[in-house]
């Protein structure tokens, strides 16, 4: 049973597509990365995948056992994070939020599912320390360990990468790696073809050619090859 | 100067109108965080000049009570505001700076034509700047401060981690399950309720800085959220009471002392901030 299927999706923004006939499904245990030129319309469809907005046309359907808001968040970082005081316990507690409900405080629980994601996220140390003060790789891990307090499932990430340094952004993989190998399934926007290429098991390529199949399905696609040629990155 | 402090602290009028300074700084400092971080600065001064255009009506209607219609009108404009300046940043933009001016306009003229005072200036200048003392509020006004405040404690205290959540990352709480818009609504009333209990305080024109400035104050001091709003709700009251005793002894207008000694508590923090060098 796949976690989430998507059928004919279109996406845009007050009745105008962004992109059209997108359809794809994501099994536990997949890595799949969308790409797609600029303008394509890749920020649209995650916002859509989240909830954020309502698809013009076409089917979400999650799978059993997982609900709408079940879906980890990753997003790219706005202007106001750069400069909220906040401690990361608590960026990484307010994951829990959405569980809490109605109960204004959090509990035992939530403090211990916060911790155990620091702690996995290699982040336990800085516990205490001001989220704007941290280096934009640290920055990244904090707000992954609070996606993975809002959801165990499924994690959306945003072009997690943009910004970082290659070390770093090295290690942003292997991170990534790590989650889905214990079992997370992931959804990841990137520009950055190569990478793309190298750790995913699938690809949705958006534009006006929909393709969704396995990466060694995507190479031999003619939209691959264009893509590949376009963006002059080499597969691996 | 400490014994004509204590011989006014024997009547009570005046040990009501601290409590009272003291509570309303005290709210109005909560959510000055939250307004700040979420660039929504603004739509407080826009509020206060609602809440001014709504006072002018009640008084030429001769309310016996007030508040009874400067609250749902500002607590309406600020659910319009928020709604409007969510997504739409210019038309927001746009839409507050048409009624704050247009509020404060019709204010003054329904005001300055239906009139029946002998002292009109007098009257507009103590809406827009606070009344000349506090210690002139009546008891009723006094009992009807107090209960909002309160009221505006427990439900920021009960509501501060959802709060959080809303303010640092919308979308994020959105996502995944948090009702982020109903948080905002209840966001944008509490505001409306904080700048009408604090209009008796400071007057229409400064309230702004009384939710403002011991937000910034605080974060150029403090790292965490919680420390920030602890430190701002500290130095709100603080400075609070200091003006208050010195708009007393000194006989000075009490709003515009409460937001100098503001300014003035920015400036240290500031000056203190940059010393242990924290950038903010």
């Amino acid at each position: 049973m796949a976690l989430l299927q998507v059928e004919n999706l279109a996406v845009g923004y007050e009745s105008v597509p962004v992109a059209r006939d997108i359809s794809f499904a994501l099994d536990p245990g997949d890595y799949l990365c969308i790409v797609g030129e600029n303008g394509s319309g890749k920020t649209t469809l995650m916002k859509t995948l989240l909830g954020l907005q309502d698809p013009l046309a076409g089917t979400i359907r999650m799978g059993e056992g997982v609900a709408r808001d079940e879906i980890g968040y990753l997003p790219q970082q706005t202007q106001i994070q750069r400069d909220f005081p906040a401690s990361v316990r608590e960026v990484v507690l307010s994951g829990c939020q959405a569980k809490a409900g109605l109960r204004p405080f959090y509990n035992r629980q939530d403090k211990e599912t916060a911790a155990r994601n620091m702690e996995r996220m290699g982040i336990a140390d800085l516990a205490d320390r001001c989220y704007r003060d941290l280096s934009g790789g640290q920055q990244q891990r904090v707000l992954l360990a609070r996606a993975l307090c809002a959801a165990e499932k499924i994690l959306l990430l945003d072009e997690p990468v943009s910004g970082l340094d290659p070390r770093v952004t090295a290690e942003m993989y292997q991170l990534i790696r790590r989650l889905n190998e214990e079992g997370i399934a992931i959804i990841m926007i990137s520009h950055d073809i190569d990478e793309a290429l190298s750790f995913a098991s699938h690809i949705l390529h958006i534009g006006k050619q929909v393709f969704f199949g396995t990466k060694e399905e995507f190479l031999k696609s003619p939209e691959g090859r264009r893509f590949i040629g376009w963006e002059g990155g080499s597969a691996e | 100067m400490i014994a004509q402090l204590i011989e006014y602290m024997q009547y009570p009028f005046v040990v009501y109108a601290m409590v009272v300074g003291c509570l309303i700084a005290l709210c109005s400092s909560l959510l000055g965080v939250t307004l700040v971080l979420k660039r929504f600065s603004f739509i407080g001064d826009g509020l206060s000049h609602v809440a001014f255009g709504a006072l002018a009506i009640a008084s030429v209607l001769k309310m016996s009570n007030q508040m009874l219609l400067i609250l749902p009108i500002t607590i309406i404009s600020a659910v319009l505001l928020l709604r409007s300046g969510q997504r739409r940043q210019i038309k927001g933009d746009a839409a507050l700076a048409m009624i704050s001016v247009g509020a404060l306009a019709f204010g003054y003229l329904i005001m300055n034509v239906f009139s029946t005072s002998s002292n009109l200036s007098g009257d507009v200048c103590s809406t827009l700047f606070g009344s000349t003392s506090i210690l002139t509020l009546t008891g009723q006004q006094v009992a009807m401060c107090a209960g909002l405040s309160i009221a505006v404690i427990i439900l920021y205290v009960l509501m501060y981690n959802k709060i959080f959540s809303v303010t640092f990352d919308e979308d994020f709480a959105r996502a995944t399950g948090t009702r982020a818009d109903l948080y905002n609504l209840i966001i944008a009333i509490v505001i409306a309720v904080i700048i009408v209990v604090a209009m008796s305080l400071v007057g229409a024109l400064l309230i702004s800085a009384l939710v403002v400035f011991p937000a910034l104050s605080a974060m150029r001091l403090e790292r965490s959220f919680r420390s920030v709003t602890i430190c701002s709700a500290i130095i709100s009251v603080v400075c609070a009471l200091l003006g208050i005793i010195i708009s007393i002894l000194a006989g000075t207008p009490v709003g515009s002392t409460i937001v100098a000694i503001d300014v003035l508590a920015f400036l240290v923090c500031w000056i203190a901030g940059k010393a242990i060098g924290r950038t903010a």
